[in-house]
């Protein structure tokens, strides 16, 4: 199973982070990752630059484009591992090992599977054809 | 809420397992010991996490309470010499450690390799290597290998105790073999995690689910020992061979399970990320600047399908150019077979059926269905039809699957329709 470990700051945990030692995050990150890296369990990760960004909001039609990602949410998006685990719980304490500090939140989202949709449908048997023209295929196994 | 304790330790000891009972077997000398004690750590965690709260590093309190569970054994026996007495007393001191953030994740990784090659130590057959590689490097339970191995949880805990047994009469050490014997040792661990991905791999009906999460876990070791040995280059050719096997999982059968061949397959079903990082795995290998060993090579075949957008586009004459390093570094019938099977695709049948007929002279393959299927297919294509049909025929009837048997007498059956 592959899980999504997703990375969220509120924008006060950002502002103290401004203040804290930056080389003891990077290296407790890495530490993290080494430690993924090492269970063999880490299939991928990204962090999002928090500088550059925007927002459509379809509240309104049509979609209302704004600044971001700090000019309308108060959690921020920053960063995501996908990780394969055996199960649900192995998820949940590699995700309780990342160091993170008051103020952060860790979503845990299972990947879902190109099975788990209705294969008749032709824009999921397009949508096949169309990630392997484009290089981008969705893990379609596990 | 007891429920939700186990699921807790259990997915602890998926994570930190290998480690825990590494790092005991080097303090108490002894397998056996350490995977007993660590059983009786778990059981404490399974009552006491859910009251004090998981501790803050689990690996750590595990292996402290089990090394003093093993204190303790020592201590209540009757007649406590004084060689035993001293070394409770070390570890003793060993286990307050642990509890003063002494755990050293680095000294506890060097922990695992000689954990794995005791695994796969020499003087256990091939079975037990398995068994015990999944048990204490995997963190699977015996239930757990059992299912995936179709055998009763009797007999695997019959195998997986005796192979322990066999560990201690032998006196194996708990160490990483001397430089000069590391290659052939290694090649062991290869060859186990190998069969383990296998086993799941060849399992396409698809109803064990144990056997599809088998591969994975083969991969997820095979991804450990490439981090533990980064200077072999076989360890991220073999990560890179499972990677771009695996890739195929989604494309190899239909919704009911029936398989499909290579030529077959939507490759739009190939998993491209995964095929990505076996790329990546076996550039590594590459890195290493020590040439392609068996796995590297097998990595390269896998790699030259993962690239061609059809069966057609393959680069053919480079997979025959492969089997042919692959016949030189490991010579094999079946691979001597699946380069037939190559030339016959990069120049027709009728070279190809000069080195099946060299097979089906030396016996090597007797008995063996693919090998009247590869000739019954390629004398289908030079318009011998009847030979064709024979061979097929034989082939279906040496067939064990029966899935493969009807493959097969379709083949013979479209032969015959074709000439009418």
């Amino acid at each position: 199973m592959k899980y999504m470990l997703i990375m969220r700051s509120t924008d006060a945990a950002i502002e103290a982070s401004k203040d804290m030692d930056f080389d003891a995050i990077i290296t407790s990150m890495g530490q993290y990752n080494e430690s993924l890296i090492k269970a063999g369990v880490l299939l991928a990760g990204e962090g999002l630059a928090m500088e550059e960004g925007f927002i459509v909001d379809f509240d309104s039609d049509p979609p209302l484009v704004s600044d971001g990602p700090y000019g309308e949410t108060k959690e921020l998006f920053s960063g995501f591992w996908i990780i394969q685990t055996s199960t649900k719980d192995e998820a949940l304490e590699w995700a309780k090992r990342c160091p993170l500090g008051p103020g952060s939140k860790l979503e845990v989202r299972r990947v879902s599977e190109m099975e788990e949709f209705d294969q008749s449908n032709e824009y999921i048997q397009k949508e096949a054809g169309w990630r392997e023209e484009l290089g981008t295929d969705r893990p379609v196994s596990s | 809420m007891t429920d939700a304790a186990r699921n807790a330790v259990d997915a602890v000891w998926r994570i930190d397992g290998a480690k825990i009972v590494a790092a005991l077997t080097r303090t108490v000398g002894d397998l056996d010991l350490a995977e007993d004690v660590a059983g009786q750590a778990l059981l404490e965690a399974i009552e006491q996490w859910p009251v004090s709260g998981v501790p803050r590093n689990p690996a750590a309190w595990l292996t402290a309470v089990a090394t003093r569970r093993a204190i303790d054994g020592w201590r209540r026996r009757e007649r406590l010499d004084e060689r035993y007495a001293h070394f409770a007393r070390e570890l003793e001191n060993d286990a307050n450690r642990f509890d003063e953030d002494g755990w050293d994740p680095d000294r506890i990784d060097d922990d695992v390799l000689p954990l794995i090659f005791m695994a796969c130590h020499p003087v256990l057959n091939r079975k037990a290597q398995v068994a015990l590689t999944l048990r204490v490097v995997g963190g699977l339970t015996t239930e757990e290998i059992a299912r995936a191995f179709l055998v009763p949880t009797a007999t695997m805990q019959q195998r997986i105790v005796r192979a322990k047994k066999t560990l201690t009469a032998a006196k194996v050490v708990f160490e990483v073999p001397p430089r000069e014997e590391f290659p052939s040792r290694l090649s062991a661990v290869f060859g186990v995690l190998y069969l383990i991905f296998n086993e799941g791999y060849a399992a396409s009906s698809g109803t064990e689910w144990m056997r599809t999460d088998l591969s994975g876990e083969a991969l997820r070791l095979s991804r450990i020992l490439a981090e533990l040995v980064p200077g072999e280059p076989e360890a991220h050719g073999l990560v890179a061979l499972m990677e771009l096997s695996a890739s195929r999982f989604a494309a190899r059968t239909t919704a009911d399970g029936e398989p499909i061949l290579l030529a077959d397959q939507d490759r739009a079903r190939w998993d491209r990320t995964q095929i990505t990082r076996g790329l990546v795995a076996l550039a590594r290998a590459d890195d290493v600047g020590r040439g392609r060993g068996p796995y590297g090579l097998q990595a390269a075949i896998a790699e030259c399908h993962a690239r061609a957008a059809t069966f057609e586009d393959t680069d053919w004459k480079k997979i025959v150019l492969l089997y042919e390093a692959l016949q030189q570094l490991a010579p094999s019938p079946v691979v001597d077979l699946n380069h037939a099977a190559a030339v016959s695709m990069a120049y027709g049948p009728a070279p190809a059926l000069e080195y099946v007929d060299k097979l089906v002279d030396s016996g090597e393959l007797a008995g063996y269905h693919l090998l009247p299927s590869v000739r019954g297919e390629l004398l289908g294509r030079l318009g011998r039809t009847e030979e064709a049909r024979t061979e097929l025929l034989e082939a279906a009837r040496l067939a064990g699957n029966e899935r493969e048997k009807a493959v097969l007498v379709a083949k013979a059956d479209a032969l015959r329709d074709s000439e009418t």
